[in-house]
């Protein structure tokens, strides 16, 4: 084995090391648990599992399909035209994309009330399939102009230019010319959507409630309350049946979005001149905006509601001890929250980085292998990894049980994608004569990285740790298992507030809501500030 | 009844900058017009504007007396091919040709026939099965002229259609254009930073710099009478004089003057010119003298060596003056 070749086996073994102590092994353990208890068969053939399915994927495709109508026009506007402000609209429509799904949730739920369509009156959206649904477009319309956006911006738009000169309207342009060329982006966002929505658990938790179970909820259910080993299991392993094969088929969506007609800039956008493109403009935002700032306006307005008006009662409560059902102040679970946090962001970079130079360097069938490999997790139960890490890790020399240390590892794995989806694209972008040009000039392969490779990508290694940053602290399905009781982390505890009678202790948790938002909006304006304008991938 | 293209008082803006600003510009049916100038002049924003692709700020675009200003881009009937083809990367290359064809409601027989005779006349007949990523960039133009001409438009629009090519394909591609165009008749505005390609295409020369039209005309007299200094220097004239120059050589004039090349004879004259450079160019060899201070430069087949002072006439019917130009 030559040395340079053994220099890639050591960068690329931890990553794929940590993967298979903190991922593989707690998957493999779970698995073999249930298949020793039962017939993951017989779960599998039941018919109740068939309309869980049913219900988890129907929801799933619902959303993804109403995020997309509702996001596509977003990201026309955002990509293409120039409108004042136009950076704080981004950062705007991109925010729901990090904030924590027990955050929106709870937002919405307020939401409801304040609306007046709780129940009270008799029409009622709460508990229902549309609240789901409308929590996971809030959630998930920035995923859609986040992608498509990005790519509609480096989309060539002479081809567009060149047609309506031949003779096509605008309506045509937009099916024949514009879409087509879209596509690898549309299908690559809408797969993302539909695996967040296949897994998601804060939403259906807090929106759905118990009548409207998904997979994901169900797996929780059966390992923790209901202590069906088997069963959750076997949900479990149809869940990852479904979400590799969808990682692969978003994976390719990906490539073939890299492969279309881009330009190498993005092309600037343009002022709406007349009256009728500024309407067009409002009328694409308008949707997108009123989702996200309406559920966060009530989220804020409740939190500073007190008696009968308003002040900051609520966040003072925040300091106390009592009266919570918690064993520590809700405030202390911030400071928890920010400790996993920066653990879990310093393993995911470290560990992301590494792999992401194996991705994006290394042969073909290597570095697909290990994209792929890192890409499940973002898909995987959340409460699964959380549940299998608790029941594997629980003997010497990994007794990691009642460790701080599980929670940070656990949400490094939820952030990990985030870091490499972020930094492949980035590697990929640099020429590789760049790189030619400093060895010539007579700097070694290792020197040669140092010094081109690590400036360019810079400020992309910080956007990824801000996302992992941003993913760790509203991160709730794995960590539900994980964090100790004396040791709550926000989400935690804000569904330990939400979990209890009384409208202070409501407050409380709307208050709790608002400073893990604003801890996670901190991060995607740093993100928004660092990444490169011209940025593919998140 | 004014027949083909008007222009009249066309301006527009960006935001606080005005790119086109106030352009009177007429092209007759038959006739080809190069519009040359810097980049950033400009000269394609005219052209798209004239294309609809633009909102004008203020002025009137029509064809035939009737007023287009304000009509869409697809209702137009123009045609227009832009630097670096612009083809649809997700159609075939007959696909492409075919697509404003189609676009016109013709039937699947009249395509199929308007893309075999667009594709025969650029000489790429056989290639509409082709994906367009595997063309050469030669093959991609035509095809991009192809699907252009297919719709059979009215104006034939082309904004450095030749630019991103290599200069022998460039000749090529322009003397092909030249040919196509001649033998349809159709009116055709060719944009190009190029003075070469210009000539190559066009019968006539509008030149434009910083949003307006400074010398519109036909080739041959915009090139012998270029009218200010910039015009000159952009045309590929090397001896722009300043009047003190001028005099210097014993001109009798008060402005900036252009001495063409034609007015400099080597071997007899009043004049003594030093031989400063001589720089081989092929055919011929680019030879730069001082007389008296002022230096001239001409293309010579069998030049004198470097360092020789050489006798020099200047005909002063090849000498043009030029509007004093601050900028030039």
């Amino acid at each position: 084995m030559s040395g340079r070749r053994l220099v890639w086996v050591l960068v690329a073994l931890v990553p794929v090391a940590f993967l298979a102590v903190f991922f593989a092994y707690p998957m493999a353990t779970i698995i073999e648990h249930g298949l020793s208890e039962g017939s993951a068969l017989d779960v599998v053939r039941r018919r109740s599992t068939g309309r869980l399915v049913a219900f988890t994927v129907g929801q799933a495709a619902a959303s993804a399909g109403l995020s997309l109508l509702v996001g596509l026009p977003a990201a026309w506007a955002v990509a293409r035209v120039d409108v004042p402000g136009r950076r704080l609209v981004r950062a705007l429509l991109v925010v729901p994309f990090v904030l924590p799904t027990l955050v929106v949730g709870a937002a919405l739920q307020a939401t409801f009330e304040r609306l007046g369509v709780d129940g009270t009156d008799g029409f009622h959206l709460e508990r229902t399939v549309t609240a789901i649904l409308l929590a996971h477009m809030v959630l998930n319309v920035a995923v859609v102009v986040r992608v498509v956006g990005t790519h509609w911006a480096l989309l060539d738009p002479r081809a567009e230019e060149a047609a309506r000169v031949l003779g096509a309207s605008r309506r045509r342009v937009l099916r024949e010319v514009t879409l087509p060329r879209l596509a690898p982006a549309i299908w690559s966002a809408a797969g993302i959507v539909f695996l967040f929505c296949f897994t998601s658990f804060g939403v259906i938790l807090t929106v759905g409630g118990p009548g409207r179970p998904t997979l994901e909820t169900e797996i929780w259910r059966y390992a923790t309350q209901r202590t069906d080993l088997a069963t959750a299991t076997a949900l479990a392993l149809l869940q990852l049946v479904v979400v590799v094969a969808l990682v692969a088929a978003v994976g390719g969506a990906e490539r073939r979005a890299a492969a279309a007609a881009l330009v190498r800039r993005p092309v600037p956008p343009r002022r709406p001149v007349t009256a009728r493109q500024r309407l067009a403009v409002v009328a694409a935002l308008a949707p997108a905006a009123l989702l996200v700032l309406v559920p966060i306006g009530v989220l804020v307005e409740r939190s500073l509601a007190v008696g009968d008006g308003y002040g900051l009662g609520h966040f003072r409560a925040l300091g106390e001890e009592t009266g919570t059902g918690l064993r520590v102040a809700p405030l202390a679970a911030v400071g928890t929250s920010l400790t996993y946090a920066v653990a879990a962001t310093t393993i995911a970079v470290v560990v992301g980085g590494l792999a992401s130079v194996v991705v994006a360097h290394r042969g073909r069938a290597t570095g697909r292998a290990l994209d792929v490999l890192l890409m499940v997790p973002l898909g995987t139960s959340a409460v699964t990894l959380g549940f299998g890490l608790l029941v594997a890790l629980d003997e010497p020399p990994l007794d990691l049980r009642t460790s701080r240390v599980i929670v940070p590892i656990a949400q490094a794995l939820v952030g990990l994608p985030f870091v490499v989806r972020s930094l492949v694209p980035a590697l990929r972008s640099i020429d590789p004569r760049t790189r030619e040009v400093a060895t010539v000039l007579g700097a070694s392969p290792a020197r040669a990285r140092w010094e081109v490779d690590v400036p360019l990508v810079g400020r992309t290694v910080l956007v990824g740790a801000a996302f992992a940053f941003a993913v760790s602290l509203g991160e709730f399905g794995a960590t539900s298992f994980l964090a100790r009781p004396d040791a709550p982390t926000v989400p935690t505890a804000m569904f330990r507030l939400l979990g209890q009678p009384g409208a202070a202790l409501r407050g409380q948790a709307m208050a709790l809501g608002v400073v893990l938002a604003a801890l996670t909006v901190a991060s995607v304006l740093v993100i928004e500030r660092l990444r490169p304008k011209d940025a593919l991938g998140w | 009844m004014v027949t083909g293209l008007a222009v009249e008082g066309l301006v527009v803006r960006f935001g606080a900058t005005t790119a086109v600003a106030g352009v009177d510009l007429a092209v007759a049916p038959g006739e080809v017009v190069a519009l040359l100038g810097p980049s950033g002049c400009g000269k394609s924003t005219l052209l798209r504007a004239v294309a609809g692709l633009e909102v004008p700020a203020a002025g009137t675009v029509r064809w035939d007396d009737a007023e287009v200003t304000r009509l869409p881009p697809d209702r137009r009937g123009f045609g227009l091919m832009f630097q670096d083809h612009a083809l649809f990367p997700h159609r075939t290359v007959g696909q492409n040709v075919g697509f404003g064809l189609r676009m016109a409601g013709r039937s699947r027989a009249e395509q199929a026939d308007g893309v075999a005779a667009a594709l025969h006349r650029v000489g790429l007949s056989g290639f509409a099965d082709r994906t367009v990523d595997t063309l050469s960039g030669g093959e991609a133009q035509r095809v991009a002229l192809a699907r252009a001409l297919a719709p059979e438009p009215r104006l034939l629009m082309l904004d450095e259609p030749l630019g991103s090519l290599d200069r022998v394909l460039r000749d090529e591609l322009a003397a092909e254009l030249r040919t196509v165009l001649g033998e349809l008749g159709l009116a055709a505005v060719h944009v190009t930073h190029d003075q070469e390609e210009a000539y190559a295409v066009a019968d006539r020369i509008v030149v434009m710099r910083a949003g307006t039209v400074v010398r519109d005309g036909p080739a041959a007299d915009v090139w012998g009478d270029p009218g200010s200094a910039f015009v000159a220097r952009f045309l590929g004239h090397a001896n722009v004089l300043a009047p003190g120059a001028a005099m210097a050589l014993g001109l009798d004039v008060v402005t900036p003057v252009v001495v063409a090349e034609a007015a400099l004879r080597l071997g007899e004259g009043p004049h003594r010119a030093r031989v400063v450079d001589v720089r081989f160019r092929g055919a011929t060899s680019r030879v730069v003298l001082d007389v008296g201070g002022v230096r001239l430069s001409l293309h010579a087949s069998a030049p004198p060596p470097v360092g020789t002072e050489i006798p020099l006439a200047i005909d002063p019917t090849h000498v043009h003056p030029l509007a004093p130009d601050a900028a030039g």
